[in-house]
């Protein structure tokens, strides 16, 4: 048995392509069963998000190519592409390379946005549809498992997740880093950017109590402040506000600053030294920078969220390379499980094989020698299965290490293309 | 067996401190786990070492500097157990189990004079109790220290706005001022019990509740460094950045105390 996955993701073919073979809702299904009535797959499963379509089948050794044009021609004739469309974008791959494969892809190492956590989810859907299907066996139920417990695995050993790496996140990464637990905290939102009421909603979705809307035009604040279930507050008011605020996006249209050191100090003080984060999405700026300088305040503009981005996908890339390694081991691991469970049925094969051969020669041969003592008889079949015995004691011992060598599938494959023997 | 039990202390606490540390480089969840039994075989082992010499000795702990060293590291780390168990960041481990393996460690450099001849005047149940109040506040101010550190770690790297690798495995400064604080709160009464038992065992033992003893003197200033800290905190609310350099003056005040004025100072409360 082997694994073989065809299919072609965000770094092989472009959206046009990408939507045009996907499955969703009903195709889903209808998919996976036509899929398994593809003679040469005996297990199938269907990734299907808006950055992938990858079909993992499982298939008998040796019929590697043959699956893989069975697999092509679903894909084309299921969603009505052509052929030459769609072949320059599919890639395959099989046996060790196709469970790295799969390892990586729940790990969300090969995703656009390394790290991010969402396809883990969507391996999980598109398995729990395949076992609803019922077209899933041991195979890839295995491999599945285990590409969910390395994730989990590579979510909790490296940081490759933990850092944000949008603007919007990472307000909220740093608002976690000064405030700890965000429950009970109050945000006040001055002006209404787009980013600023994203940023808002994250920190809502995150803990955030209360909100105060302020805005030049008030209907505008009164309205947004609704929305949010929060209170409005005119502009020109803000000082008197800020002071129950911890954290404060701001991001009016204003030519000049709004905030600056000296009402910040004046708040504090009110505060009792509790701390203020500040964040400034406006251009030009909402809040002067040497707010940053009042003790117990951070005070962010969009630029220093952008470097805080950037450090943040720096510290990813080093964290992938960690989770690589993390992979490599538990392909190890698979691969030598999938190895164990062709070494059997091999020795086995050999053995019937041989016999076969020796039963048949021996009955020939007896026919012809009806003159033979039943003791000799007896001596003569003795005779013939120690020959078999010698001879395969040799391949079958090596057979059984081939289970612990790197090379032990090509080995095993040999074995099976000099015997002759099927699966 | 004495030996045996300061033996497998200092080496289960070596354990402990060094897999803390690797915990701020690796996220591994193994890592805090194996620190912490560490932890749990070193106390064993000290608890251990200080039945013994009680068995043998029938005097209670602290009577030299190398038993001393070692009841502060076991009070440090029943600290460190103490505040973690309410927050549960083992990262803070990385900047307090060390300084209890270094007090150890310190320990190990010092002759051991075996079970000490207690003059008779301080043969008394004071002798514990002060001790272990006074150890075990100063234990807790060790634990301020630590999150004190880490505060100003984070906090530096927060302003200045350039993530670090620091930036990353320190929890909060909220978490890190509230650790602060706890510790504070729990070790001020009882570094002010300790002074109180301590004047009171003065009197029996030496006539006097208070005779500007080089000690009592640096516990007085240390005494009243926490209590300037805690004042300034619930009035005028001093948190964060300020309230952890008091922490560390503090405590640097602690250490005084405890080495600077047995090494340096002669007085009541040297040892030998």
């Amino acid at each position: 048995m082997d694994i073989l996955i065809v299919g072609l993701s965000h770094k092989t073919a472009p959206v046009e392509v990408r939507e045009k073979i996907s499955f969703a809702g009903d195709s889903l299904s209808e998919g996976l069963k036509a899929l398994i009535s593809c003679p040469h797959v005996s297990e199938a499963l269907i990734v299907s998000t808006c950055n992938r379509v990858e079909i993992y089948s499982c298939i008998m050794k040796n019929s590697i190519d043959a699956a893989h044009e069975e697999i092509a021609a679903f894909l084309s004739q299921f969603h009505d592409v052509p052929r030459d469309q769609l072949d320059p974008h599919l890639y395959m791959m099989s046996g060790e390379e196709a469970v790295r494969h799969a390892f990586r892809v729940s790990s969300s190492l090969d995703s656009m946005m390394v790290g991010e956590p969402q396809i883990l989810g969507q391996v999980k859907d598109a398995y729990n549809s395949a076992t609803h299907e019922q077209v899933t066996g041991n195979i890839l139920n295995r491999l599945l498992h285990k590409s969910f417990s390395v994730a989990k695995r590579i979510r909790t050993e490296t940081r490759i997740a933990t850092s944000a790496v949008s603007i919007s996140f990472a307000a909220v990464e740093l608002a976690r880093k000064i405030f700890g637990d965000l429950a009970g905290k109050t945000i006040m939102l001055i002006g209404a950017g787009e980013m600023a009421e994203l940023s808002a909603r994250h920190l809502l979705a995150n803990g955030v109590e209360h909100i105060m809307v302020a805005n030049r035009t008030f209907e505008k604040a009164e309205a947004l402040a609704e929305e949010f279930m929060g209170s409005a507050v005119p502009l020109e008011e803000i000082e008197n506000h800020l002071d129950m605020a911890d954290i404060v996006i701001s991001s009016t249209g204003a030519p000049t600053t709004l905030i600056d050191r000296k009402m910040v100090q004046g708040v504090i003080r009110r505060r009792k030294h509790r701390p203020m984060f500040f964040i400034d999405i406006a251009v030009p700026r909402d809040i002067e920078p040497a707010v940053n300088q009042v003790e117990n305040v951070y005070a962010y503009d969009i630029d220093d969220l952008e470097e805080v981005v950037k450090a943040n996908i720096k510290t990813r890339e080093k964290e992938a390379a960690r989770a690589e390694e993390i992979v490599t081991q538990e392909v190890k691991q698979f691969h030598d499980w999938m190895l164990s469970r062709d070494v059997f049925p091999t020795i086995v094969t050999l053995k019937e094989w041989a016999e076969d051969v020796r039963r048949s020669e021996l009955e020939k041969t007896m026919k012809r020698m009806e003159d033979l003592s039943e003791a000799d008889r007896k001596r003569i079949e003795a005779m013939t299965e120690a020959i078999l015995n010698k001879i395969l004691h040799r391949p079958i011992v090596r057979i059984k290490r081939a289970s612990h060598s790197p090379d032990g599938s090509k080995l095993l494959e040999a074995i099976r293309e000099i015997f002759g023997l099927e699966d | 067996m004495d030996v045996v039990f300061f033996g497998g202390a200092l080496f289960f606490l070596f354990i402990a401190s060094l897999h803390y540390l690797l915990f701020l480089v690796y996220q591994n969840p193994v890592v805090p786990r194996v620190a912490r039994y560490s932890l749990y075989l070193t106390l064993a082992a000290q608890t251990g070492f200080f039945i013994d010499r009680f068995i043998r000795g029938g005097v209670p702990l602290g009577t030299n500097m190398y038993e001393s060293l070692m009841f502060f590291s076991w009070c440090i780390i029943i600290a460190y157990l103490l505040i973690t168990t309410r927050y549960k960041v083992p990262v803070v481990g990385a900047f307090v189990i060390p300084i209890s393996f270094i007090l150890m460690a310190a320990a190990a450099f010092l002759p051991d004079k075996g079970i000490a001849e207690l003059s008779p005047a301080l043969k008394s149940y004071w002798l514990p109790i002060h001790v272990s109040l006074s150890f075990m506040g100063d234990a807790l101010f060790a634990m301020a220290f630590g999150s004190g550190v880490m505060y100003l770690i984070q906090e530096r790297q927060l302003k200045r706005k350039r993530p670090g690798a620091f930036y990353y495995r320190l929890p909060s400064l909220e978490i890190l001022d509230a650790i602060n604080y706890r510790a504070l709160s729990i070790g001020f009464p009882l570094l002010t019990l300790g002074i109180i038992t301590g004047s009171i065992w003065a009197q029996y033992a030496w006539g006097a509740y208070w005779s500007w003893d080089p000690k009592e003197t640096w516990s007085l200033i240390t005494w009243f460094i926490f209590a300037a800290l805690l004042h300034t905190r619930l009035t005028i609310g001093w948190r964060g950045r300020k309230a952890a350099i008091l922490v560390i003056i503090g405590f640097s005040a602690v250490l005084f105390t405890f080495f600077g004025v047995n090494l340096l100072l002669s007085g009541l409360h040297s040892y030998n």
